[in-house]
């Protein structure tokens, strides 16, 4: 179909309206002279300007981004080998369990992941901090990792990995020199998925987390409880901005590798 | 042997930091609440055996739960948010979904991005935007007033209004990632073969359309209902003091009034009330799946 109706043109201009309007000015007024977030005075960066000198948010951002990285790091470590594990891995004792287990996280509410772990670091004398975040984050992000890399894994062809047994490679070798770069697309998606959980986990991290340890998002929250804030929009703003720029910048990647490899393969099969 | 070790590794991970952590939670939610009075701090005696567990097994937080009507309110209001707001996230995502669906095939690419950009963005940030939009001096009432709609600003920041725009709005792509994947693989002949056989173009929608795009509208809303029945974030922001989720009540019960047995029985009756819409979920996922083969 060529040219749209004028109900689908609408229906989309709405729905996207809907779904970005908040945002857009979540971010003008960001820029705001005025206290007021509701009432426009005039251009300014000075929200900024206070944002980058308040310690607490500084710090916050730097804790959250350290766990971030340790978590999804150790996810996806631990979510491909699952995913491994669960396609290739064959038959063993509690198959059943450890696959329930992988599927079960991901549609546990928040409040009841975070109310048991940190029932289970007090139980064990676990001082909660850092620490303790990176452990419960990875134990939620992995099963999400494990889902991505699992997918893949069914589609692609096995006898590739045979092939390079029969060739002589161990187990090991063909994994890292077979498997896995034939995986990684979905290992960097698993990882990017991990950290941005990670990144925007508020309910499990104010549950494992101590007074030592306030990630960013519990510190947005404390302050948003209070009402609407300046400052908080241009911190929203920042991180609307990375998130835009990753966004894109991946699907570019993306498309330019698929464009790369469709020219690959005709020139294989001209030659 | 290294196999082993392999699949040991997720698998003790999994059982150290979900299930044991869960069977902590039945533990104390099945304890005295009268010793439990906080700080509580669960004993390992498994020494003692799984007889002397049973027998100290006490069902008294969960009839505490039964008598005091919070609690009941709180499921009853739950259910109640989660099953109208997967209605109107429902009403919002489809027309947008049918809209991509039929949209030139260059554009849908783009389009498709549109829909996952917000799903990257911090979901704490999406239901603050509303904050400012939906109070009484927000944009929201700015404007209404301005075209002349109302005179007086509406009240929205702080009611169970608000609690349903924020819900629609942040698992918004939620249902319209599954229905336009339906609505993709949707054969285009079929809706026209209907209208030459004399439908018009509703007829055709409704007894061609929506029945072919049924596995996405169920998927959408189970994606939907089941996340929404354990909210916390979109209620304590958006929501006012009478809004009643049993998110919100567990957290309070742990963090204000920091009684533990009480928070875990809660967290087992929610988990008991989401068993039916995942095993339907997974039921319809496994049905799709077959249907594709």
């Amino acid at each position: 179909m060529n040219r749209m109706s004028w109900f689908n043109a609408v229906s989309l201009t709405l729905g996207f309206a809907f779904l970005y309007i908040p945002m857009v000015i979540l971010v003008i007024f960001s820029f705001n002279e005025s206290k007021l977030v509701t009432v426009w005075a005039g251009f300014s960066t000075k929200w900024y300007v206070e944002l980058l000198q308040n310690e607490a948010f500084l710090n916050a951002a730097w804790v959250t981004i350290k766990v971030a990285v340790f978590s999804s790091t150790m996810a996806t470590v631990l979510g491909t080998i699952a995913a491994y594990v669960l396609v290739r891995g064959g038959r063993f004792m509690g198959r059943t369990l450890f696959s329930g287990m992988i599927y079960a996280p991901l549609v546990m509410p928040e409040v009841i992941t975070g109310l048991s772990l940190l029932l289970l670091f007090i139980g064990i004398g676990l001082d909660r901090g850092v620490f303790t975040i990176v452990l419960a984050h990875t134990t939620f992000a992995m099963c999400y990792v494990s889902v991505v890399v699992s997918s893949r894994l069914v589609t692609f062809d096995r006898s590739l990995e045979e092939a390079a047994l029969d060739l002589g490679c161990s187990p090991a070798e063909a994994f890292r020199l077979v498997t896995l770069p034939i995986i990684a697309p979905a290992v960097i998606s698993g990882w990017l998925l991990a950290f941005t959980l990670s990144l925007d986990d508020l309910v499990i991290a104010s549950f494992t987390s101590g007074p030592s340890a306030t990630t960013l998002p519990i510190k947005i929250f404390s302050a948003v409880r209070l009402g609407v804030s300046p400052e908080i929009n241009a911190l929203s703003t920042i991180m609307i901005s990375i998130v835009t720029v990753g966004v894109i910048t991946a699907s570019l990647v993306t498309k330019h590798q698929v464009a790369r490899q469709k020219r690959e393969e005709q020139a294989a099969e001209r030659a | 042997m290294r196999r082993f070790v392999l699949i040991a590794i997720p698998y003790v991970w999994l059982l150290a930091l979900f299930l044991v952590p869960f069977a902590i939670v039945l533990k104390i939610a099945l304890s005295d609440a009268a010793i439990a009075r906080p700080p509580y701090f669960p004993q390992f005696d498994w020494a003692e055996g799984i007889a002397a567990f049973i027998a100290e097994l006490d069902f008294e937080n969960f009839v505490w739960l039964t008598e005091d009507d919070l609690y009941w309110k709180a499921y009853l209001s739950s259910l109640k948010i989660a099953v109208i707001s997967t209605f109107f996230t429902l009403l919002a995502g489809y027309p947008i979904a049918y809209g991509m669906a039929r949209a030139p095939e260059e554009w849908r690419p783009s389009l498709m991005m549109l829909v996952i950009l917000p799903f990257w963005t911090s979901f704490l940030i999406r239901v603050y935007a509303w904050m400012g939009i939906l109070s009484n001096e927000g944009f929201l009432n700015q404007f209404l007033m301005w075209i002349g709609v109302i005179s007086e600003p509406l009240t929205i920041l702080n009611t169970n209004s608000a609690v349903y725009i924020g819900i629609v709005y942040t698992y918004l792509p939620f249902m319209i990632l599954p229905v336009y994947s339906a609505l993709e693989r949707l054969d285009g002949s079929l809706i026209e073969a209907a209208e030459d056989l004399g439908c018009s173009r509703l007829t055709a929608f409704w007894l061609v359309t929506i029945p072919l795009s049924k596995t996405g509208i169920i998927a959408g809303s189970f994606l939907v209902f089941i996340p929404v029945l354990g909210e916390f974030v979109i209620p304590s922001l958006l929501g006012g003091s009478d809004t009643l989720m049993i998110g919100k009540v567990l957290w309070e019960e742990f963090f204000s009034n920091r009684d533990w047995p009480v928070a875990s029985a809660v967290a087992v009756v929610l988990l008991l009330l989401l068993v039916i819409p995942i095993v339907l979920f997974q039921r319809n996922q496994q049905k799709q799946q077959e249907a594709e083969q």
